[in-house]
């Protein structure tokens, strides 16, 4: 019970955003987070956005996965 | 896609696979990695990922689909519920063709009862404020990342001071079962891979009771094909040095506190109970229900209904599967007498159950 | 037509009937007027081996983003006798119209379906037209059964595949199922998708015309999407299938609503799409004939047909793994597990 699409936020009513991916949008609801912005991109599951997804971790993770990639271990 | 797209890339999936090649590369014994979300379950087969690993780590399926482990009496209750006169059943799509004893939702729409697919339950609430005429009971099923959405529409269906909203409740809670099966002497989990979106809500520091009691590695994985392989190099590194941490690999959205918000609404809404998972039996406070606050959008309590005696097929092998202990194809039932399209115990019909998803992906 | 809604008696055979027809219905469907009217349609011989073919039509919504039933149908049953070689010459349409359907969406659905069959070049002959009591059918039904000429004399069946076909398609995938499934009112989605129902006969020729008869098998992938239209095929023809991930075409917007759903777009329909299996010397000719036409440019070879594992179809995902495509139990529903 885990699907969660990241989605970003283009519109924000009260605790409601309008989130969107690739030209689709749906509304969520933002009453599990704060400090949530216009441009900010969210885990929404279930019609909710249950965390914000942080940019700069996710640079870290794709460093890492391109650095064992360039650690020679596979020959391209 | 982004977020998405760039953790599906070839070349960095190989690098990963070198890397968990060469780990392993002098180790003789077998590995065996626990996952236990039914997404991570259908994800490792939507990639092809098990016949790319090295032939000595084993991915085994724990009790990670929601809708498997959720007991055939629920079931029933929500037919004898879709059954009542002005009474529309609204549920996530999973739950709609699971057989209960003798029917399923899908067998008893074509009778008749309303039966409504949401993505959202407040979709649910929506639907209970738009027909003031009708009995909307939504089915409250899913672990931590599905609860507290389920809380949250809750609170929104008190606010609008909605009479005609409920919530038949079979959410459970994850770690209370990873516990009970690494405890078990019949199985050998040497790692665990914890569910990415479960860990955004309880945190990282969740595990951290159970990797120091049983000495056994948390890795909290994400669902991409790149952050599953990456999940699978760190456990196995892990195994190999003989550790037994929590680690993060789905740190762009998990943190160690998890979200404190989402457990505020969760615990504002919901109490921790004695919960039954079909196949594994009683599990204490592995399971969730509606504080007395909340008791009058209970659909259990407040609209009670006759549910026929459950009834379980012999043969059926769900429990064991669901603990990891056997595969589908062990299951005599299997491939012959249950099918996705007949089929006999949960774990075949959810689309993410492990014999689901062997059927489908697998053969 | 003097009401907004059709009544019972306009499928009665009285004079709201005629109404219905004369004013209605033929006029928009037909090119003869209501006094020449016959009770079957006469047509001239035609030369070549026939193929017939029939569909029901009971879509809803029945008004789409980019379309509605009635284009729908006529586009289907074209399609189906494109997918035998045939040239469709003819169609009949059978209406079954639920008591107080408006007359204004009744208009567009039946001028729809005159665009449709003029855009193809091809004749609506003759027809039926009853109406049902509320609550007896969704808005509306449609039946369409369309005649056409095989004028080749090419073998172009399910059974036909061989070991070495490459599988080429015309386009991106899942457009029309997602099309339908993201207005349906309770998953509240708002996206720009359109359905990709057009006539493929045009394209047929073309492929005809490119590789005569080293074109196999042509299938279009419709309720259950390409991998069950694949899988329907490798087991006809008792071959294996290998489809590759990374070359099969999908547009983004459908990737994005398939996600927020939990669906896969392999078992999602398609309207405007058709599967090509192709001896192997013939496939590139086959892929430039397919680019030409306008929506073209998304036309790719997605897989290949294996001498093993006859009945089998596996798909080489991205990441270099194997994954085995069967056929689902029913149509998938959105989840969020």
């Amino acid at each position: 019970m885990c699907l969660g699409v990241p989605m970003q936020i283009k519109a924000i009513d009260d605790l409601m955003a309008v989130c969107e991916i690739d030209g689709v949008r749906r509304e969520a609801s933002l009453m599990m987070l704060d400090d949530v912005k216009i441009g900010d991109y969210v885990l929404i599951h279930a019609g909710f956005a249950i965390e914000k997804i942080d940019e700069a971790e996710a640079q870290l993770t794709l460093e890492a996965l391109r650095d064992a990639l360039e650690m020679g271990l596979f020959p391209e | 896609m982004k977020h998405q797209q760039e953790y599906r890339d070839p070349s960095l999936a190989r690098a990963q696979l070198q890397a968990i090649h060469q780990t392993v590369v002098d180790y003789d014994h077998t590995i065996t990695l626990m996952e236990v979300c039914g997404t991570h379950t259908m994800a490792i087969y939507q990639h092809g990922i098990r016949g790319l690993l090295p032939e000595n780590i084993q991915l085994i399926s724990g009790p990670g689909c929601p809708v498997c482990v959720t007991p055939v009496a629920y079931v029933d209750r929500a037919i004898a519920l879709s059954r009542r006169p002005a009474t529309i059943i609204a549920t996530f799509g999973d739950m709609v063709r699971v057989p209960g004893s003798t029917s399923s939702l899908q067998q008893e729409q074509a009778r008749g009862a309303r039966v409504e697919i949401v993505y959202s339950s407040l979709d649910a609430v929506a639907l209970a404020a738009v027909h003031p005429d009708q009995t909307v009971v939504f089915l409250g099923v899913g672990f931590e990342t599905t609860a507290p959405t389920v809380a949250g529409a809750l609170l929104t269906a008190e606010q609008k001071g909605l009479e005609n909203f409920f919530v038949l409740c079979a959410h459970k809670t994850m770690p209370a079962a990873m516990a009970a099966l690494v405890s078990d002497p019949e199985l050998a989990v040497d790692g665990y891979l914890c569910p990415a979106h479960v860990s955004t809500i309880i945190g990282t520091e969740a595990y951290q009771p159970l990797a120091e009691t049983y000495r056994v590695p948390c890795v909290v994985t994400g669902f991409e094909p790149l952050d599953i392989l990456q999940g699978v190099l760190m456990l196995t590194r892990q195994v190999v040095a003989g550790q037994a941490r929590v680690e993060n690999q789905y740190r762009r959205v998990v943190k160690p506190i998890g979200n404190p918000k989402a457990r505020q609404i969760l615990d504002r809404v919901f109490e921790p109970c004695d919960a039954n998972w079909r196949g594994i039996g009683s599990l204490p406070e592995s399971g969730l229900q509606l504080r007395t606050a909340y008791a009058r959008f209970d659909a259990a309590r407040q609209l009670p209904v006759t549910v026929e005696p459950p009834v379980v097929q012999s043969g059926c092998l769900c429990g064991e599967i669901l603990k990891g202990k056997a595969r589908p194809d062990d299951c005599s039932l299997f491939q012959t007498t249950c099918t996705p399209e007949d089929p006999v115990g949960a774990c075949m019909v959810s689309s993410e159950g492990t014999c689901a998803a062997a059927y489908k992906y697998g053969r | 037509m003097k009401s907004e809604i059709i009544l019972l008696g306009h499928g009665s055979g009285g004079k709201l009937s005629h109404d219905l027809l004369e004013h209605l219905v033929l006029p928009l469907l037909s090119d003869r007027p209501a006094d020449n009217q016959n009770d079957a349609a006469v047509l001239p011989p035609l030369c070549g081996r026939l193929a017939l073919t029939t569909d029901s039509y009971v879509v809803d919504p029945v008004v789409f983003p980019g379309g509605n039933i009635g284009d729908l149908a006529i586009h289907g049953t074209i399609n189906d006798l494109a997918m035998s070689g045939a040239r469709p010459v003819a169609i009949s349409v059978g209406l079954i119209i639920e008591e107080g359907l408006s007359v204004q969406t009744l208009r567009l659905i039946l001028e729809s379906m005159r665009s449709a069959a003029d855009a193809a070049g091809v004749k609506i002959v003759t027809g039926d037209t009853k109406v049902v009591p509320r609550g007896k059918a969704d808005k509306i039904f449609i039946n369409t059964t369309g005649l056409g000429s095989i004028e080749h004399d090419l073998e172009i069946t399910g059974s036909s595949a061989r070991p070495g076909d490459r599988i080429l398609i015309n386009g991106t995938i899942g457009d029309h199922g997602m099309a339908v499934l993201s207005c349906r009112e309770g998953l509240h989605l708002e996206s720009p998708l359109a359905t990709d129902s057009a006539p493929l006969h045009g394209l047929v020729a073309l492929l005809i015309q490119a590789v005569g008869s080293d074109l196999h098998v042509l299938r279009d992938p419709t309720r259950g999407g390409v991998a069950t239209t694949i899988k329907e095929i490798a087991q006809q023809s008792a071959v294996g299938v290998t489809l590759q991930e990374t070359a099969l075409p999908l547009h983004k917007t459908v990737a994005g609503a398939c996600a927020i759903l939990g669906l896969d777009p392999l078992f999602v329909a398609n309207e405007g799409k058709l599967l090509a299996f192709v001896a192997p010397q013939a496939a590139e000719r086959a892929l430039a004939a397919m680019q030409n036409p306008p929506n073209g440019r998304h036309a790719a070879i997605i897989g290949e047909v294996t001498a093993v594992h006859a009945g089998k179809v596996q798909l080489a995902t991205a990441i270099g793994g194997l994954r085995a495509i069967e056929m689902l139990a029913g149509e998938q529903l959105p989840r969020i597990c």
